[in-house]
């Protein structure tokens, strides 16, 4: 198979499987999630469950200052890499032609040498996190071979994307094509790994913003 | 098929998952934030006390019966099921170095309410017989006798008897039609009477019509420590039938943490319908009467107080602003703790932890937290609102030779009633 | 023309000056990307060479490649130089037709065996043999026996190279390239829909001076194809500050920004577009503000569209979203019913807890 084949192929074939089953698969997450229902709440509301859970799903990004303090090296390096694959995944004119394909519509992107820059720090801070969780003891007695396998599907397009940006180490049709093969790894794994928080977080945020928020807190 | 056993204990949990479960479980990425925020975490330096980590038994259950991968995976022999001997491991850790205090549940970064799912986890240990035999105590006496401190009846009408002695004034008890039907913990009763005081002052000055319940007066309930929500329902069974008997309208929960969750947010699920009266703290109320001007005070406390916020009542209780409105009236020195409010950290004892000998030394440790928040300021008084958290910061204060008064909000308020 | 004499006598017989002849070597050299230094280098192998005999075949082709390569404006040096070769055998440039044609190629494939050099333009039919043919001969027997005596073969344009516009999907006539029939003989691939004239010429100067090229992994001159359009692009520097034209003629089309969102194909195709150009230099279709269809890489007919951005997923992954969506609500409603009816049986076999069931107290 030529390096075009092997592109045509990825961009082909390959993303439709990968489409089909990350979207079929969190679609199942989150259904397996609200069809474990939840009993209705007796007590006398002190406060809104719908805002008290809006708010948390936005505000639980931010840690109060006291855990800001605390666990820094963890909120510093995921802001950074989290938003860093933001700005690499939604604001790369070429990634946003692939949303173009699939939404009908894009958006704006920033230059791309920006992105580029970018895409180092994501890099760096993914680096971080992971001596970080070789290193530190809570991270250590936590972690699974998921925990690791995430972060390598995670960073691999990240750096596969780079390297075809930069078109070094191989002929560019193939660093494209391992860079749409590696994305196409994440998208599989999506619905079965940890991954899936990207989805399941904002409902576990608004579970606990409600909660709360019945109580009259704001948490 | 009664008493104990494991298949209870599992079943119990299968029925304890709900959707919030779900998705908490769904998108943990083990960042180790909850640990950071656990006193018993950061205190000890332990990472078994990772609050998620405690949470495994539970995790497990959900996966291997409820995710189509984790029935497969157990089916397939890939991933081990629960057992019997995984319980007795985490008993510990489900309860000792656990007192349902809702950091962790602020601070996690995907919005898990780990506090949530530690209750939920106990409902399994409980009935596999994985509880701490102090808390099973407590919780048989809360049953049998009514008390989980074995408080009966009369040793409650001998404090009554010190008290009228004491303020001159008469304890309303099993009066029909009252406003307000008090509950006291059996902490206060035996430790703090003088609360029992406090209240009777400032209703008399109040003009409130309140009583006790001698059928049910008492606030605790073992059963939301042990987690096991057929009792905890049958105690609260007990608080809605004196309170139908004595047909009043409000009942007050004392200054006692978990005595409110258990009544005001628990207690109409636990039962199975809602309340037909309201619910209200003591320091709500006082609050109100502050607001509609039937709280007059006089003589501002000399020096500076600081406030421990108790977690039931604060965090996971939602009563934030009255003590300190109430603290404005009293002292003009009022310290917030560094991270006050819903932030502020646990005593170390709530959560059924000071009912369990064998967490002695670790609560101890843990007190290490509220050390460290005092030593950061100074003051001349520590007024909270809950006696467990009193007695463990009595103790506390006392293993690292600190001395430093603690206060109850009511019976401060009580000392400054205006004539 | 005396098939023994040298280039360099020929092209002094025709009056072309040594200043002249040196300007072409020049130019060949930097094509080729050579440092100056080569310029005496070729200019003394042409001077030597021998015209070698080259018997273009021309198969399944639409004579664009002859077209290129003959379309040479004011490039007289290359037309003698293609003069210089002993061209004895091509249908559209001989003036023999028939069994006469056919005669003078079987004569200079006796008389330069394992000489001669073949140029192939065109793909190869093997669905049926008959699609293309030659004085009844098929292409695929032409091919075979032309190439038993050839000392290299040549394949110009894409069709020759990789199967060109015949190999699209669904390809009705099974067409091929050479190099999927040949595999005993050096092949030389210049592609392109068609080659740039100047490229042509550049491999067979290459060929004459310094023998068989540095191939790529597709058998292209590396001298020619080692660069990628998206790498010597002037409009480069858009594609770097992501300023892009969004439709043919809006603003920034006519700002000359980068055409990658209206498919180009640049950073994927290999050719010496962006630096040689067409038309002895003039432009090429970039810089006239079209995308770059690809056209010297296998397949670019199939490449998902000359106007889809090559990072676009070729297929519909809106619709297969959506439909992966729906069937995920039909599992999800399912799998979800199931764990939900497995919740319901063991709450219904729950049992009223009492202080019994608590294990040992203290």
């Amino acid at each position: 198979m030529t390096d075009v084949d092997f592109l045509m192929w990825v961009r082909g074939p390959a993303f439709n499987v990968a489409t089909v089953i990350l979207c079929a698969g969190i679609v199942v997450r989150i259904l397996g999630i609200f069809l474990m229902g939840r009993k209705p709440n007796l007590a006398e509301a002190r406060g809104s469950e719908m805002v008290g859970g809006l708010r948390t799903m936005l505000h639980r990004s931010i840690p109060d200052a006291g855990t800001f303090k605390r666990s820094s090296l963890t909120v510093i390096s995921g802001w950074v890499f989290h938003l860093g694959l933001f700005v690499v995944i939604f604001l790369f004119v070429p990634h946003i032609l692939v949303f173009e394909q699939a939404l009908g519509f894009g958006w704006p992107g920033l230059p791309s040498n920006i992105v580029d820059a970018i895409a180092v720090i994501t890099i760096i801070a993914l680096l971080v996190k992971l001596i970080h969780r070789l290193r530190d003891p809570v991270l250590r007695m936590l972690s699974e071979f998921g925990d690791y396998l995430s972060w390598f599907v995670t960073i691999l397009p990240v750096v596969t994307g780079w390297l075809a940006f930069h078109r070094l180490g191989a002929p560019p049709p193939a660093l494209i094509a391992i860079h749409i093969l590696s994305v196409e790894l994440l998208m599989v794994l999506f619905p079965f790994t940890k991954l899936s928080h990207a989805f399941t977080l904002w409902i576990a945020r608004w579970y606990n913003g409600a909660i709360s928020g019945y109580r009259g807190v704001r948490s | 098929m009664s008493g104990p056993s494991f298949q209870r204990g599992y079943n119990a949990l299968k029925e304890e998952i709900d959707a919030p479960v779900a998705a908490f479980f769904s998108s943990c990425v083990h960042c180790g934030m909850c640990a950071e925020a656990c006193l018993f975490f950061t205190e000890t330096g332990d990472p078994k006390y990772t609050p998620i980590h405690k949470l495994d038994p539970l995790r497990k259950v959900w996966e291997q019966e409820y995710t189509f991968w984790g029935k497969l995976a157990r089916s397939l022999g890939i991933a081990k099921p629960l057992t019997d001997e995984d319980l007795t491991e985490w008993e510990t850790l489900v309860y000792d170095s656990c007192t349902l205090c809702g950091r962790c549940s602020m601070v996690c970064p995907v919005g898990n309410d780990l506090t949530y799912m530690i209750r939920k986890l106990r409902e399994g240990m409980a009935v596999a017989g994985h509880a701490p035999p102090g808390l099973v105590g407590a919780t048989r006496r809360a049953v049998t006798i009514g008390s989980p401190m074995g408080v009966k009846l009369p040793a409650l009408q001998a404090q009554i008897q010190h008290v009228e002695q004491d303020t001159g004034l008469k304890i309303p008890v099993d009066v029909e039609n009252a406003d307000y039907m008090l509950l006291l913990s059996s902490m206060e009763i035996m430790n703090f009477p003088e609360f029992i005081g406090a209240v009777a002052k400032i209703f008399h000055k109040a003009g409130i019509t309140w009583t006790i319940s001698s059928e049910a007066f008492e606030a605790t309930n073992s059963g939301i420590q042990i987690g096991v929500s057929d009792i905890a329902a049958e105690l609260v069974q007990r608080i809605v039938d004196a309170a139908a008997k004595l047909k009043v309208k409000n009942v007050i929960s004392p200054e006692c943490g978990h005595a409110y969750m258990a009544i005001r947010w628990e207690g109409p699920n636990l039962v199975g319908k809602p309340f037909p009266f309201k619910v209200i703290h003591i320091l709500e109320l006082l609050d109100d009467l502050r607001q509609q001007g039937r709280l007059k005070l006089k003589d501002k406390v000399k020096g500076s107080l600081t406030f421990h916020d108790p977690c039931q009542i604060a965090r996971r209780g939602g009563i934030l602003e009255q003590p300190r409105h109430l603290l404005k009236e009293l002292v003009n020195n009022f310290v917030e703790m560094p991270e006050s409010g819903q932030m502020n950290w646990c005593c170390g004892a709530g959560g059924g932890v000071s009912s369990n000998e064998r967490a002695d030394e670790l609560r101890i440790k843990a007190f290490q937290r509220k050390k460290s928040q005092l030593d950061q300021i100074k003051v001349d008084g520590l007024v909270s609102a809950c006696s467990n958290c009193r007695i463990q910061m009595e103790d506390g204060l006392e293993a690292y030779h600190m001395d430093l008064p603690i206060l109850s909000l009511t019976e401060t308020i009580a000392d400054h009633l205006a004539d | 023309m005396n098939k023994d004499q040298t280039i360099g006598e020929i092209l002094r017989s025709k009056g072309i000056s040594r200043r002249s002849f040196l300007k072409f070597c020049a130019t060949t050299a930097s094509v080729m990307a050579l440092p100056p230094a080569m310029i005496p280098v070729i200019a003394e192998a042409l001077e030597k060479a021998r015209r070698p005999s080259v018997i273009w075949l021309s198969f399944q082709e639409c004579t664009g490649c002859t077209e290129s390569l003959t379309r040479s404006y004011g490039a007289t040096i290359e037309d003698l130089i293609f003069n210089v070769i002993s061209l004895d055998y091509h249908h559209t440039l001989q003036a023999a037709s028939g069994e006469a044609a056919e005669a003078a190629r079987a004569a200079a494939m006796a008389e330069n065996e394992g000489k001669y050099l073949v140029i192939v333009d065109g793909s190869i039919p093997t669905g049926n043999p008959g699609y293309s043919t030659i004085a009844g001969v098929s292409n695929v027997d032409i091919l075979k026996e032309t190439a038993k005596g050839a000392a290299a073969i040549v394949s110009i344009g894409t069709c020759a190279s990789y199967g060109g516009i015949p190999h699209a999907d669904p390809n009705p006539t099974g067409a091929v390239s050479v190099s999927d029939l040949i595999n005993d003989k050096p092949i030389i691939n210049v592609p392109g829909c068609p080659p740039i004239p100047a490229v042509i010429t550049g491999v067979l100067v290459q060929f004459l001076t310094f023998g068989l090229p540095e191939l790529d992994d597709l058998g292209r001159p590396k001298a020619f194809y080692g660069q990628s359009i998206h790498d010597r692009c002037y409009r480069r520097p858009f594609y770097d500050k992501g300023l892009f034209a969004e439709s043919f003629d809006d603003e920034g089309a006519r700002k000359g920004w980068c055409l990658y969102k209206l498919g180009c194909k640049g950073p994927t195709t290999y050719n010496a577009c962006a630096t040689t150009k067409w038309n002895d230099g003039t432009s090429f279709p970039i810089e006239a503000g079209h995308p770059c269809l690809g056209c010297s890489e296998p397949d670019f007919w199939d490449g998902g569209g000359f106007y889809k951005a090559l990072s676009k997923p070729t297929g519909d992954i809106g619709k297969t979203a959506i439909y992966a969506a729906g069937a995920g609500l039909l599992a999800g409603a399912a799998i979800g019913g199931v764990m939900h009816a497995r919740k319901q049986a063991a709450v219904h076999k729950h049992q009223r807890a009492t202080i019994d069931d608590l294990g040992e107290g203290s």
